[in-house]
């Protein structure tokens, strides 16, 4: 299966999620912002970093890069594709994904080892988790604030598609977390804790948390991310 | 250039460059007086020049030598000194060493076809006029030295100090100098992967920012700084030149901050992190397609750096048309575009042939690249602006043989009093809840908590690499995907053991990078260098600057591993008053496969602690003194390199043959500070027992747990593997003892017949400290 990963100006962890893709079992594919081509790949993953320097807002300029133009309607068409990071920025900006993200609300950048919850596993990329899995894998960003209106939030809820959520604890925080900055609250302040959404159809998720670091033993806090790779190559391999 | 193409030039610039001085003004009006002063040459240097050119320089050649002879371009107080380390280093010690000091930075072989390049520098002046972009433009200015070695940068680390923790201008100076070494690295897409946070009060005035950088390639692939094959091509390329940092190099960085203030203090650079990030990617397209002969970057001193080191190190000469330099702002004049340190610029050398590959590389990049110069025979730098000529010099005047000043050295008179100031009359604690009270106070110190409030502000994880990172030992990053094979690097500096003794402080930089190197498993391989001083027109400073290069010389020689490169930073001080001396030392270690690192915290209840080393009485500098007292007198702790040796072979065999499961360096707060870090790594916590080593060192447990002896570390070691590693340890002759046991279930500290303290509340001092400062603001 050919998992195409996309190069953007500014991209950083492009390599990354080629190997993501590589130790999965898949074959990766480069594929380059300037080109209105999507090299015959069976899905795609938008990657972290910060396209065109986050100039403008982030993902706003990618957008519009050629590759985008063959993306969003093969997306549209069914075309499994995920966002990671800056990856979910591009989504929202292209519409492909409801919301925005914005700076966080505590303004500085964040990079920690984050717990989040499955909460959706049904869609392309998260059908090898069981639901409300718990995960760690990694974060890191500058502008993860996930926002949007109360109604398409509930519209979200109510549709199951909040993919991931933040794990927060309560005022009743365990021991060994407690003096940990973010353990009573998200990380970034996004809206309900959502750390990742998908679209209707499943085929579409971005969140903003690294699956591509948490895949090899001895390079990350898990081995959690490789379940995102390998869903979509079995998803594939059943379509 | 075709005639055609030389009228629109003078077209688009004549408008805004009138009264250009030429050659020719030159030598007909000889007398014409000069600032030179103004541009902070003596009047000696002014006259060396004359006499190299046999007239008066024009402005542009006066310009261009007053930035490259700046003390912090030409090292012209420092270089004699600097001459030890060649002189110390032996055919041994440099048989890992493929490109030495002189490049922009040093390369060694780490084994399988692999070099890895690797280089502190400081950015200490900029960072205080402007946090934020002192702090990016020092990460993006070493990371381009590593890439004009023609590695791929693979990490950055960086090591900071500011004043009084919470003193308003620490407050106005921290945040910005660390959202900058974040904000540019993390768009960078490097892992940081480690460094030091130090507050003292001598830095009040003048914080430290050095910035390390590490870059990988294979051996066959290096690319040197020179300027060869008649007809080259010399290729600008990256950023258009703006008036950005002009005059930073010679006016920022080599005068000292004092009441009135240097004239142009605002002269500091601005960093675009993205056309850096863009650039690197361009770089390694360049390298892979064999179409750059030699490559410089542009940082210090601009482009009079770049052109006069690349054709210096040549074989030839150089041409340069100046007008054809892509502008940010036209209305720059000609020498301000010579000094300009406009960010994310890079030179090429490149062949005529080759050229058309280039340009097509830059334009898939969107990388602007202008042909601005082209290698000539002869020995001359000509820079032509609008067909005339404006500079005529010899290349090597101006890069390689600038002043040398042997600059007088004078003993501090205030060494005796400090030295004679012995710790030994302080109260110590009698008890164990005095014990139990100055291990609270000493992990919630601002030197020793934690420092995740700034390391959370970087990104340690892209390139998917990083296989250990602060607050461990070392980071540790992978360089070869398929065998693992990886460095391992620590950067160290004690400036309060400097200030008693700048020779064993220097040394004990060294043996502390080294040994944290070692104790996550890296064989020691050579080591990078960035030395902070006042003045070096105080004899007393160039006393301590001479005594920390003699240090790390020796040193240096007795571990046998080569000083690759470094920087020297002079003119740290706020009028009359220096700070500390501060020499930071930054050791690279090489290891067979990241995967098997040791990490700092141990987790598996039921494995053995081992002491390693011997303590003795040496308070001298110490954190406790510091944190008790606010005492700095006597002399720093004894330095042993020997058996800083024996340690490290002791460390990395026992990390390859998987006899330990964790291990930690012990440093400022002794024993104490390393097992209660070592617990709270991973929340479990130890039983601990002193008396016996208390015996055995004829010390008491106060001592033993706060004492800053060196060459000691504790490890944790699986029941499994006890006689293995005790006899590893006896083979070598080296002291180690048994002083407890990984225990998870009380989830305390328990150091018996002293003191027991709940990992929690541990946690709770370590962690509150910066956040307490900073959160809320």
């Amino acid at each position: 299966m050919r998992i195409g990963v996309v190069t953007f100006p500014g991209s950083l962890d492009d390599h990354d999620a080629r190997r993501a893709v590589r130790v999965a079992g898949g074959e990766p594919v480069s594929l380059w912002h300037g080109d209105d081509s999507l090299c015959d790949v069976d899905a795609v993953v938008l990657p972290g970093g910060f396209s065109y320097g986050d100039y403008l807002r982030a993902g706003a300029i990618a957008r519009f890069a050629p590759v985008m133009s063959v993306l969003i309607p093969a997306a549209h068409g069914g075309l499994p594709v995920l966002g990671i990071c800056n990856g979910f920025q591009i989504l929202c900006e292209s519409h492909l994904l409801p919301g925005a993200m914005i700076q966080n609300d505590h303004r500085t950048f964040v990079c920690r080892e984050q717990r989040l919850r499955v909460e959706n596993v049904t869609t392309a990329w998260t059908s090898d988790f069981a639901a409300d899995d718990e995960i760690t894998i990694v974060l890191k960003n500058q502008d993860g604030q996930y926002v949007a209106d109360r109604h398409t939030l509930d519209e979200l809820e109510g549709e199951g598609r909040v993919a991931f959520r933040y794990v927060v604890d309560g005022p009743e925080v365990p021991a060994s977390l407690k003096f940990d900055r973010f353990a009573s609250r998200n990380p970034n302040g996004s809206y309900r804790d959502i750390a990742g959404v998908t679209n209707e159809r499943g085929n579409v998720v971005g969140l903003m948390p690294h699956p591509e670091h948490a895949i090899e033993e001895g390079y990350g806090p898990s081995l959690d991310g490789l379940k995102f790779f390998t869903s979509v190559l079995r998803s594939l391999v059943n379509a | 250039m075709t005639s055609e193409a030389k009228a629109n030039n003078d077209m688009s610039k004549t408008a805004t460059q009138t009264n250009i001085d030429t050659v020719e003004d030159a030598s007909t009006t000889p007398d014409a007086q000069q600032p030179w002063a103004e541009l902070g040459l003596k009047a000696d240097e002014y006259e060396r020049i004359r006499e190299i050119l046999g007239r008066r320089p024009t402005i542009a050649e006066l310009a261009m030598y007053s930035v490259m002879w700046s003390e912090h371009c030409s090292y012209k107080s420092s270089k004699v000194h600097l001459a030890q380390f060649s002189e110390n280093t032996t055919e041994e010690m440099n048989e890992k060493l493929l490109v030495g000091i002189g490049e922009n930075a040093g390369v060694v072989d780490i084994g399988d076809g692999w070099a890895v390049t690797f280089k502190v520098e400081s950015h200490n002046h900029p960072s205080y006029v402007e946090p934020y972009q002192g702090a990016a433009t020092g990460v993006g200015g070493i990371v381009r030295d590593i890439m004009s070695m023609g590695a791929r940068p693979i990490a950055v680390m960086d090591s900071l100090r500011f004043g009084v923790l919470g003193h308003p201008d620490t407050l106005r100076v921290l945040p910005g100098i660390v959202a900058g070494v974040g904000g540019y690295g993390n768009c960078l897409g490097l892992p940081n992967i480690g460094g030091e946070v130090v507050f003292d009060p001598c830095y009040q005035g003048n914080p430290l920012v050095n910035a390390l950088s590490v870059g990988k390639m294979r051996i066959e692939d290096i690319h040197l700084a020179k300027a060869s094959g008649v007809g080259n091509q010399v290729v600008l390329f990256g950023a258009k030149t703006g008036g950005d940092g002009i005059g930073g190099v010679s006016v920022l960085a080599s005068e000292t901050f004092d009441a009135n203030g240097p004239a142009k203090r605002p002269a500091v650079q601005v960093g675009d992190p993205f056309a850096e990030k863009v650039l690197i990617e361009c770089c390694l397209d360049l390298y892979a397609a064999h179409v750059v002969d030699g490559i410089q970057d542009l940082g210090g001193a601009g482009l009079s750096c770049s052109t006069s080191e690349l054709a210096s190190n040549g074989d030839g000469g150089m041409r340069v048309w100046l007008d054809r330099v892509p502008l940010r702002d036209t209305s720059l004049r000609v020498e301000e575009i010579l000094m300009s340190e406009s960010q994310e610029r890079m030179m090429a050398v490149v062949e005529p042939a080759k050229l058309e590959e280039f340009m097509e590389i830059a334009k898939r990049w969107d990388v602007e690249a202008t042909v601005v110069g082209e290698v000539t025979d002869g020995e001359h730098l000509e820079v032509f602006w609008a067909g005339e000529l404006i500079i005529d010099v010899p290349p090597r005047s101006v890069a390689h043989e600038g002043p040398i000043y042997n600059r007088p050295m004078r003993r501090p008179a205030y060494l005796d009093a400090l030295q004679a100031s012995v710790p030994d009359d302080l109260a110590r604690p009698g008890d164990g809840e005095g014990l139990r009270a100055a291990l609270l106070a000493l992990v919630a110190s601002p030197n020793l908590c934690d420092k995740s409030w700034i390391t959370g502000q970087y990104d340690r994880y892209v390139m998917g690499n990083t296989a250990l990172a602060m607050p461990d030992d070392s980071g540790v990053v992978r360089v070869d995907e398929e065998t693992g094979r990886g460095v391992a690097i620590s950067t160290d500096g004690n400036s309060r053991y400097a200030k008693l003794d700048p020779f064993a402080g220097a040394q004990l930089a060294l043996a502390e990078a080294y040994r944290n190197v070692a104790t996550v498993g890296g064989v020691p391989l050579a080591i990078s260098d960035c030395l902070n001083f006042g003045s070096p027109e105080d004899p007393a400073v160039m006393w301590q600057f001479a005594e920390a290069v003699r240090g790390i010389a020796q040193g240096c020689k007795t571990l046998g591993i080569p000083v690759t490169g470094g920087n020297v930073s002079l003119y740290n001080q706020t009028a009359d008053i220096a700070i500390h001396p501060t020499p930071l030392v930054a050791v690279l270690g090489v290891m067979d496969d990241v995967t098997r690192r040791t990490a700092s915290g141990w987790k598996t209840p039921g494995q053995v602690i081992y002491l390693l080393g011997a303590t003795a009485d040496e308070f001298g500098g110490s954190a406790w003194t510091q944190v008790a007292h606010d005492h700095l007198g006597g002399l720093p702790p004894r330095v042993d390199l020997d058996a800083e040796r024996r340690l490290g072979e002791i460390l990395v065999n026992a990390s390859r043959q998987g006899l330990v499961a964790a291990a930690h360096d012990l440093s400022e707060g002794g024993l104490a500070i390393a097992l209660a870090e070592a617990s709270l790594r991973n929340g479990v916590g130890a039983r601990i027992w002193l008396s016996e080593v208390c015996v055995r060192d004829g010390v008491d447990a106060f001592t033993l747990l706060f004492s800053e002896s060196a060459g000691r570390a504790i490890v944790a070691v699986p029941r499994s593997e006890e006689v293995r590693f005790t006899d590893l340890c006896a083979s070598l002759g080296f002291a180690h003892a048994c002083i407890g046991v990984v225990d998870d279930e009380a989830r305390t500290l328990d150091v018996q017949g002293q003191f027991i303290l709940p990992l929690d509340e541990l946690q709770s001092a370590h962690t509150s400290t910066l956040p307490a400062v900073f959160v809320s603001r």
